[in-house]
C-alpha cells in the first residue's frame, strides 16, 4: 500500500514537472491510436454500409465474421502482423517492422471489426425503407449512403469512439510490431508495461493516470459532440 | 382523367422473381397521362413490388419500364428526379420539417430561393406550415404523413407514386387525408399511382382501377366497370362481392339467362353467354332488397324473389350497415340499414323475401 501511495505522489510530481520523455511518449500514442482509428473508421464505416445494406449469398457469415472480429484477441493480430512485417517475412521489404506505421497496421487491424459491427448495426437499426425513400427523392447511391450515415452518427459516432478505446488501451500487438524501442515506438501502454517490470512504480501510474484521462478527455470530446444532437 | 397520347409510364414484359417465387408478373400496364391509377389488392399481392418497379427503385428480373413510350435504360437517376414516392412509413430524417421537404428539391438541383418558396407554401397547404421548423423527431403520426406528402408535392412529380399512404394513420385521420389527397390530385393534375389494400379509396380516387392479386394483373379498368363487372371470382370476392353463386345455365332467352342455383332458379341479364355451361352468378349485398314474407311486393321489377330465412345478423364496419346472412336453399349475403333490419324485424330464424334485379347478377363463366 505505502509502494502505491508513493507512486501516485511521484506521479502528480512527473506530471506537474512536463517530463518531455512522459510528453513525447503520449504524442506518439496520440497519433499512432489516433491514425489507426482514422483508418480503421474509414474502411470500416463503408464497410459497414456495404454488409448492412447489400444483399449478397454469404452475408450472414460475413456479419458473424465480423462480429468475432470483435473478440479477436490482440496479442494474436500482433503476432500475425508481426510475422508479415519481419524482415524475413512476406512484407519484410517494407521495413516496417518495429515502426510507429506498424503500429498502426496492428491497431487499426484490431479495431477495424469493432468499428465496422457496430456500423453495419447502426445502419442496419435505419427504417427499412428509408433507404429507398432516399433514393426516391432523387440521391444517386453516394448521396443515399452519406444521408444513411449522417441519420445514423449518433451509433457511428459510438463504433468510432469504440474503436479508439480498442486501439489506444491495445499493448500485447503494439509491444510486438513496435518493439517498444524508447523514443520510436513506446507509447503509454507499452511504456507502462516496461516501467512496471523495472519497478518504477511512480512513473507507471502516472503514465496509467495519463493515459486514463486520455481516453477521458477523447470520449468527453465525442460525447459532447453526439450528445449535442439529443436535444 | 388521362391525357391522349403515350402513356406517361409502362411496364413490358416485367417479372420479379425472388428466392425462386415470382413475386410479380405484368405483361402490360400503363399509367396514362394526367390519370390516377389505383393499384388495388390484398396484402402480399406483390402491390409495393409493381410500385417500386414504377419508381425505378428496384429492377425487375426480366421486362421493361417505359418513360413515355422509351425504355429505360442505364442510370434511372434522371427519371427518378423526375418523380416522387410517399410511403406508408413519413421516413422524414433528422432535421426540421422545413430542411426534410427541401432535401428532395435540393438534391434536384433547385435554387435555395425557390426552395423555401415552395417548402413554405406546400407545408401551409397541407396544414402543417406551423411546424416549419420543429424537428421532425416531434411530430404525430399525421403530422409526419403530411409533411411526406408536402416533400413530395412540392418537387411538382411528373409522376406522384403513393403506397398506402394513411394505412398506418387511425381511421379519421385517414378519412380526412383521402380527402385532402383527392383535391390535391385534382388541383395538380398530377399523373399518379395508388397502390392500396382498401377498395372505397381504390373506387374513390382511381381513375382506372388495376386489381392485383398473388403479384398478377386480374383486371384493369374504370372502377365502376371493375366493381360491377368482376373478372373471375378470386376478384369478385375480394371486391367485396359477397354472393359468388356456383351456377348452372339451364336456358338463354330474350337477352335473360335462367340459372339453377342449388334448388333455386336465379334470373340473371346476360351480356353474352352460351346456351349452356356452368359460371360465378355474383351479386352484391347492397342489390338485395327484404321484404316480409307475404307482403304483396310481387309488383315491382325485380326478377328474382326467393323465400329465405335469416340465419344471422351483424354490423358491418362503424355505418349504418347490417350484413344479413340468409338461407333460400343456398347462403346469400343482404346488406341493409340498421333501421330497415328493425323495422322488418328481422332477427335469426325471421322468414322474409329477398329480391334482386337480374341485371344485378354479374355472370363469371367458371
Amino acid at each position: 500500500m505505502d509502494l502505491v501511495w508513493e507512486g501516485i505522489r511521484g506521479a502528480f510530481r512527473l506530471l506537474v514537472e512536463l517530463d518531455p520523455e512522459v510528453l513525447r511518449v503520449t504524442a506518439l500514442t496520440l497519433a499512432v491510436s489516433g491514425s489507426a482509428t482514422l483508418v480503421a473508421t474509414a474502411v470500416g464505416v463503408v464497410l459497414g454500409s456495404f454488409l448492412a445494406l447489400a444483399s449478397f449469398p454469404g452475408r450472414r457469415l460475413a456479419l458473424a465474421l465480423v462480429n468475432t472480429g470483435m473478440g479477436l484477441p490482440p496479442v494474436a493480430v500482433g503476432l500475425l502482423v508481426a510475422v508479415l512485417l519481419w524482415r524475413s517475412g512476406p512484407l519484410g521489404a517494407l521495413g516496417l517492422i518495429y515502426t510507429p506505421a506498424a503500429m498502426v497496421i496492428a491497431q487499426a487491424v484490431i479495431a477495424l471489426p469493432i468499428v465496422t459491427g457496430f456500423t453495419a448495426a447502426a445502419i442496419g437499426s435505419l427504417p427499412p425503407r428509408l433507404r429507398l425513400q432516399v433514393l426516391a427523392l432523387g440521391a444517386s447511391r453516394w448521396q443515399a449512403l452519406w444521408l444513411l450515415l449522417r441519420e445514423a452518427r449518433l451509433p457511428l459516432l459510438a463504433a468510432v469512439m469504440a474503436g479508439f478505446g480498442a486501439a489506444i488501451s491495445e499493448v500485447g500487438a503494439s509491444l510486438m510490431v513496435g518493439g517498444n524501442i524508447q523514443g520510436e515506438t513506446r507509447v503509454l501502454t507499452t511504456a507502462i508495461v516496461l516501467e512496471t517490470s523495472r519497478g518504477n512504480f511512480d512513473l507507471a501510474i502516472a503514465l496509467s493516470l495519463l493515459l486514463l484521462a486520455l481516453v477521458f478527455a477523447v470520449n468527453l470530446l465525442l460525447t459532447t459532440v453526439q450528445q449535442r444532437r439529443l436535444s | 382523367m388521362g391525357r391522349p397520347g403515350p402513356a406517361k409510364l409502362a411496364l413490358r414484359d416485367v417479372l420479379v422473381r425472388r428466392q425462386g417465387r415470382t413475386v410479380l408478373e405484368v405483361p402490360s400496364l400503363e399509367v396514362m397521362d394526367g390519370e390516377v391509377l389505383a393499384v388495388l389488392g390484398p396484402n402480399g399481392a406483390g402491390k409495393s413490388t409493381l410500385l417500386r418497379v414504377l419508381a425505378l427503385l428496384e429492377r425487375p428480373s426480366s421486362g421493361q419500364v417505359l418513360w413515355e413510350g422509351r425504355p429505360v435504360t442505364g442510370d434511372p437517376l434522371p427519371y427518378r428526379r423526375r418523380m416522387a414516392v410517399v410511403f406508408q412509413e413519413p421516413l422524414l430524417l433528422d432535421m426540421t420539417v422545413e430542411a426534410n421537404v427541401r432535401l428532395g428539391m435540393s438534391l434536384r438541383g433547385l435554387p435555395r430561393r425557390e426552395q423555401k418558396q415552395r417548402a413554405r407554401r406546400w407545408l401551409e397547404r397541407l396544414g402543417v406550415g406551423h411546424l416549419a421548423h420543429r424537428s421532425a423527431r416531434h411530430l404525430s403520426g399525421g403530422e409526419a404523413q403530411r409533411v411526406s406528402l408536402a416533400r413530395a408535392l412540392a418537387l411538382s412529380p411528373e409522376v406522384l407514386l403513393l403506397d398506402e399512404p394513411f394505412a398506418a394513420l387511425d381511421a379519421p385521420m385517414q378519412q380526412e387525408m383521402v380527402d385532402e389527397l383527392e383535391s390535391l390530385l385534382r388541383e395538380t393534375a398530377t399523373t399518379a399511382v395508388l397502390v392500396t389494400h382498401d377498395r372505397a379509396q381504390a373506387l374513390r380516387l382511381g381513375d382506372r382501377v388495376a386489381v392485383l392479386m398473388d403479384g398478377r394483373l386480374r383486371q384493369v379498368g374504370p372502377p365502376q366497370t371493375v366493381f360491377a363487372q368482376p373478372a373471375d371470382a378470386e376478384v369478385a370476392r375480394f371486391l367485396g362481392v359477397e354472393n359468388v353463386l356456383p351456377a348452372e345455365v339451364v336456358a338463354v332467352q330474350g337477352g335473360l339467362a335462367q340459372l339453377q342455383v342449388g334448388p333455386r332458379i336465379v334470373w340473371a341479364a346476360a351480356e353474352s353467354l352460351r346456351g349452356e355451361g356452368r359460371a360465378w352468378a355474383c351479386v352484391r349485398p347492397e342489390h338485395i332488397v327484404l321484404a316480409p314474407l307475404g307482403s304483396g311486393e310481387e309488383a315491382g321489377s325485380a326478377r328474382n324473389r326467393l323465400p329465405a330465412r335469416v340465419t344471422r345478423l351483424a354490423p358491418v364496419g362503424p355505418g349504418p350497415q347490417v350484413r344479413v346472412d340468409l338461407d333460400c336453399g343456398f347462403p346469400l349475403v343482404a346488406y341493409v340499414t340498421a333501421t330497415s333490419a328493425e323495422q322488418l324485424g328481422l332477427r335469426p330464424g325471421a322468414t322474409v323475401v329477398a329480391s334482386f334485379k337480374a341485371l344485378s347478377v354479374h355472370l363469371i363463366p367458371r
